[in-house]
Formats: structure tokens, C-alpha cells, sequence
């Protein structure tokens, strides 16, 4: 080896070792801080303040119920919609559309991803928020028999809006992820169902979709976790309340939206603590999320699928 | 049932090479499902192009109108007048710190994985671990770290600790892009490089970086496109010291930047800033976009130069 070369392998190697505990170190400092700084709520008010509705800062009165409420149900209502819809969206750009228009429409429904959450939250606040209002009669008229489409209310600043927003910013997510995973589907495969006289549908149902099913749900898993944790777009159109409403139509809150509303005006320390109790809950579900599309996903192996469909 | 009992079954219907070669009614009702499924997922797409369009045409149609050469280089005059120079200087400020702390890790955590941490090695499982759990911290959460970790300690809200909240954000970003990009580098040339006896780290700088650096770019320009936009880190880290007044650019205080000043107008819903708000977030998504459209032309510039080498 020439002159220097051990040194210089050291040296990289060092540097490229130091990048990746600076990472480790990063994740350790977010989970250090928040048991730290949220301390003083845990041991005031205990595993009672996930179950507990009010937060009343000036009586002490703290819980977290409507928030995780709130989070829960509008990320779930824009998982029910973008699911299937980003879904189809992948199915027509891995199998139905031409080259040429696949690569202008897949971009552009990407780029969806790309439009920040303060732009959505802008976008909500003055144009969804009216929309919806709008439309809320018409919506609880036809589907009313649910006890989610309540009577409408007076101002559109509802989780309804809130779950709508979130649609918006996680379809790109699933809709791409999907493409991807359908097109690592085999050619042979696909071709040999349709050289049986399968239908394209058929192919999607009987092929496609049973040999990326658990990529599929990593995907969904991913995009569910990134709703859970949106505040921005969220802060100003769900109408941060402290109570929870089973209609979808009336204001609710969410934990992400409450802490980027209150942490920067704070009446008490008790109060600040919450709020980064709060982001305790907010991140364990985050890390939950993570792991649970880690553990979805590894067992997706294009390579073990495709010799098993082989096989069988 | 023995096996073949079910073909001579009389219910099994037997192949008959005298029928007709038409479509029975089963055949039309899949072609049918088939059809529907087709307009569906094509309804589908242009339902999810529609929605961007949505966004972009309010964005434009409320913000193009006070788009002006002044709108870029003058400073606000209160919340409601002059233009957007001071928070577009903030904001690429913001933007800088963050690149240049969350690129070199980024990179270099990319190299450690491709580089030095073989595909079954349980440290870089860990890494790889890492780096999915700090993409999952939802933003707001960084942003509550950086308060406590850097805003506490200096007892202001400072332009550098939303640089710092804004590269956490991008840090996981940058290293995936760059590990995918180096994966992509063929081995073929590593193994030249093996072969002429070169060094690693000679072959890590003149070999695979140059290789991967089109690629590597394109992951930047991505990551700071994403960050650009961030609000939530930077509101915890740096809002509370908005002023639309404060033209001073000292990282260690408190700086304006576009999406506070958005998030700030639209908190207070003070009606007659809506117009100026809309103008700011124009040019903010107008560059987002822009980037990722450079972005995406020069990854698929640099993955040909790199395949055909």
C-alpha cells in the first residue's frame, strides 16, 4: 500500500464512524429531552392524562383525550381516503399508463409531497375551511345515519377539514411507494396470468397486489405515521378544542396542532410540561409507526416472492 | 377424492372444441370489472393531478398579483406592506445552516454504510434503524428538542437553532438519497480501483464520489427543498422572536423567515396581510417546486452518465 494510505483510511473511516453517532446521538437527545422536559407532567398527572378530555391550563386540569382523539380520527379519515385512492393512482402508472404519460403524471401527483404544510395550512384555512362548510349540509343530509356526519356547524373549522388536508399530503406517499412496488413485480409473471387469459384487473388482483400486499402496508403505515404528526397544516382548520365530538363536522384538536399553538405561550410550567408530554405520546406513536413499517416491510422480499410464485 | 376424480365429475364443465368462440356472459361480466377498474384507476389519476392543480392555481391566482421585482428586495414595512427581502434572506439563511451541518453527516453517514458497514453488519442495521426512527420524529417534535436543547441554553430564539431543527429534518434525507446513490455506483469500479492498488479513501474521493456526485446533488437539492418549507422546528426554534421589523441577519438571533411570516398572518387571520401572505407563499412554492424539478431532470441526467460509464 502506498505512503499514507493507512492514515488516510483511518482518517475517512473516523469521519464517516463520527457522522454516523452524530445520528445515533440525534436520536438519543430527542428521546432524552422529552422524558426530561416532560417530568414535571408525568409525574403530576400519570398515565390520567391520556384519558383525560379538558386542558384547562389555569386550574391545572391537563389532558390529552380529545388531542389523541383528534389525531387518531383525522389521520385514520385520510387514511381512508388516500389509501384507495393512491392505490389506483399507483395502479394506473405501473400498469395502465403509457410511458410517456407515466412519467409526466407520476411527478406531478409527487409533487404533491413537495407543497410545505404551511402552504396547505394557508390553502385550508382560506379555501377549504369555507368549502367545506359549504358542503357540510349536503354531506350530513345523505349520510347523516352515521353519528361521524353530524348536524352542520357554524364556522367549517372541523377534523373533517383537518382529515382532508392530511389526504392531500399523504397521497403522494402512498400513491408513489405502490408504484414503485408494482412495478418490481416480475414481467414473466404478469404476462404468464395474462397468457392464461386472465384479465388486467384479474392480473392486479391475483398477481400484483397478494405479491406486494405487505410493501403495500409499510406504505400505508409510513403515510399514516406522517399524519399523526403533521401541526402545521393542521393548527389553524381543525379549531384546537378541548372536547371531544363524535361528528366529524365539529371542531376538534390533535397533539401536534396543540403543541405548535400553545408551547410559544404557555400560562404555567405545569402547562409546558403537558405539552411536552404531549410530544412524548407523539413521538413513541411515531416510533411505533417507524417500526411497525420496518417490520411490515421486511418481510416483503421481491426476490423470495418471486421464487416462490415460481415454485408453486 | 382421488385426484382426476373432479375432471370426470359431471358438474366440471369439459372442454368442448365444437363451441362457438364467443364471449359467454361470464367473460362479459370480467371484461366489465376489468373496464370499470381501468376507468377507475384512471379517474383515480386524474383526481390526484387535480389536487395539486387545486393548490397551485389558489396559490397563483392569490399571490401572483403582488409578485413584483420590489416584492423580492424590499423589506416588510409592518405585516402588511413593502416586501418579503428580510424573510427570504432569513429563510435562505435557515436553509444554509441547515445544509451545510445535515449534507457532510449526511454523506458521509451514506459512505459509512456503503463504504464500511458490510449489508449484515449489526452496526449498520443500526444505522439504518437510526436513520428510519429520525425520519419518523414528527417535525414539531424536533422543533420541541431544539427549544430545549439549544433555545434554553441561549436564552433566545436564534436563527441558528432553526438551522440546526431544519438540518435534524433533512439529516435523514440526505444520508438515504446519498447510501442509495453510492449503492448504485458499480462495483466494477471499486474493484479498478482495488486492483491498481489504490487506497480506500483515494477511491472514496476520486472514484465513487465523482461517480455518485450527480446523484448526491440531486439529493441535496431535494432535502433543501423539503427544508425551505419547514415551519413547525423553525416556529419552536426561532417564531417566537418574529418581527417583521428586524431586518438583522445575526444567526444568533432571533430571524425573520417566509413561513413564519405565512404561519403568523394566518394564525392572527389579520384580513388585509392575506393578499401579501399569498405573494410569499408563490415564491416560496414556486422555488420548492423548481427544485424539485431540477432535481428530478438531473438525477435522470446523472443515472444515465453513471450507468453508461
Amino acid at each position: 500500500m502506498r505512503g499514507g494510505g493507512e492514515t488516510g483510511d483511518l482518517v475517512l473511516y473516523g469521519l464517516c464512524a463520527l457522522a454516523g453517532l452524530v445520528v445515533l446521538a440525534t436520536l438519543v437527545e430527542v428521546v432524552y429531552q422529552l422524558i426530561g422536559n416532560s417530568n414535571l407532567a408525568i409525574g403530576h398527572f400519570g398515565l390520567g392524562f391520556l384519558g383525560h378530555q379538558e386542558w384547562n391550563p389555569h386550574f391545572g386540569r391537563l389532558g390529552a383525550a380529545t388531542l389523541i382523539y383528534g389525531t387518531v380520527v383525522s389521520s385514520l379519515m385520510a387514511l381512508v381516503i388516500a389509501g384507495p385512492l393512491g392505490l389506483s393512482i399507483a395502479i394506473y402508472l405501473a400498469m395502465l399508463a403509457s410511458p410517456r404519460v407515466r412519467s409526466v403524471v407520476g411527478p406531478l401527483v409527487e409533487m404533491l409531497a413537495a407543497v410545505p404544510s404551511i402552504i396547505y395550512g394557508l390553502w385550508g384555512l382560506v379555501v377549504l375551511v369555507p368549502f367545506i362548510h359549504s358542503i357540510e349540509p349536503g354531506l350530513h343530509n345523505v349520510l347523516g345515519w352515521i353519528p361521524l356526519f353530524g348536524p352542520p356547524q357554524t364556522t367549517g373549522f372541523s377534523i373533517f377539514t383537518g382529515g382532508l388536508v392530511l389526504t392531500f399530503m399523504i397521497l403522494p406517499i402512498i400513491s408513489a411507494l405502490s408504484r414503485d412496488l408494482f412495478l418490481t413485480v416480475p414481467r414473466e409473471l404478469r404476462e404468464g396470468a395474462m397468457a392464461l387469459g386472465a384479465t388486467q384487473w384479474e392480473v392486479i388482483r391475483g398477481v400484483v397486489l397478494p405479491s406486494t400486499i405487505s410493501g403495500v402496508s409499510a406504505a400505508m403505515v409510513l403515510a399514516l405515521g406522517r399524519a399523526l404528526g403533521e401541526a402545521i397544516a393542521l393548527s389553524f382548520i381543525v379549531g384546537d378544542v378541548s372536547q371531544i365530538n363524535v361528528s366529524l363536522f365539529a371542531p376538534g384538536a390533535t397533539l401536534a396542532e396543540r403543541m405548535a399553538n400553545e408551547f410559544l405561550g404557555t400560562s404555567s410550567n405545569l402547562e409546558l410540561a403537558a405539552l411536552w408530554y404531549c410530544g412524548l405520546i407523539l413521538l413513541v406513536i411515531g416510533l411505533i409507526t417507524s417500526l411497525l413499517a420496518r417490520l411490515i416491510a421486511r418481510r416483503f422480499d421481491v426476490e423470495r416472492a418471486y421464487a416462490r410464485a415460481v415454485a408453486v | 377424492m382421488t385426484p382426476g376424480a373432479e375432471l370426470t365429475s359431471p358438474e366440471a364443465p369439459l372442454f368442448d372444441p365444437t363451441a362457438p368462440l364467443t364471449a359467454t356472459g361470464n367473460l362479459r361480466r370480467r371484461d366489465g370489472v376489468d373496464r370499470a377498474v381501468r376507468v377507475g384507476a384512471t379517474l383515480a389519476a386524474a383526481i390526484g393531478v387535480a389536487m395539486l392543480a387545486l393548490v397551485v392555481f389558489s396559490v397563483v391566482s392569490k399571490g401572483a398579483s403582488v409578485i413584483s421585482l420590489g416584492f423580492f428586495i424590499h423589506n416588510p414595512v409592518g405585516l402588511v406592506s413593502g416586501g418579503i427581502g428580510s424573510y427570504l434572506l432569513g429563510t435562505i439563511e435557515i436553509v444554509a445552516i441547515a445544509a451545510l451541518v445535515a449534507a457532510p453527516i449526511g454523506i458521509l453517514t451514506g459512505l459509512y454504510l456503503t463504504e464500511f458497514a458490510g449489508s449484515r453488519s449489526r452496526t449498520g442495521q443500526t444505522l439504518k434503524l437510526a436513520l428510519d426512527l429520525l425520519q419518523g420524529v414528527p417535525t414539531i417534535v424536533v422543533g420541541l428538542v431544539i427549544y430545549g436543547l439549544i433555545v434554553i441554553p441561549l436564552h433566545q430564539p436564534s436563527g441558528f437553532a432553526a438551522g440546526i431543527a431544519v438540518a435534524i429534518v433533512m439529516l435523514p434525507l440526505m444520508a438515504r438519497s446519498s447510501q442509495e446513490v453510492l449503492l448504485l455506483v458499480p462495483g466494477t469500479l471499486r474493484e479498478a480501483a482495488d486492483a491498481l492498488g489504490v487506497s480506500r479513501w483515494r477511491t472514496v474521493l476520486t472514484v465513487i464520489l465523482p461517480a455518485a456526485s450527480g446523484g448526491i446533488l440531486t439529493g441535496a437539492i431535494l432535502a433543501i427543498a423539503r427544508g425551505a418549507g419547514e415551519t413547525a422546528p423553525v416556529l419552536l426554534a426561532d417564531g417566537s422572536g418574529f418581527n417583521p421589523a428586524v431586518t438583522d441577519l445575526n444567526p444568533f438571533h432571533a430571524i425573520p423567515s417566509i413561513p413564519i411570516y405565512i404561519l403568523t398572518i394566518a394564525d392572527e387571520a389579520i384580513p388585509n396581510a392575506f393578499a401579501h401572505a399569498w405573494g410569499a407563499a408563490f415564491v416560496l412554492l414556486v422555488i420548492i417546486l423548481v427544485a424539485n424539478v431540477v432535481a428530478r431532470a438531473l438525477f435522470v441526467r446523472s443515472r444515465g452518465k453513471m450507468l453508461a460509464s
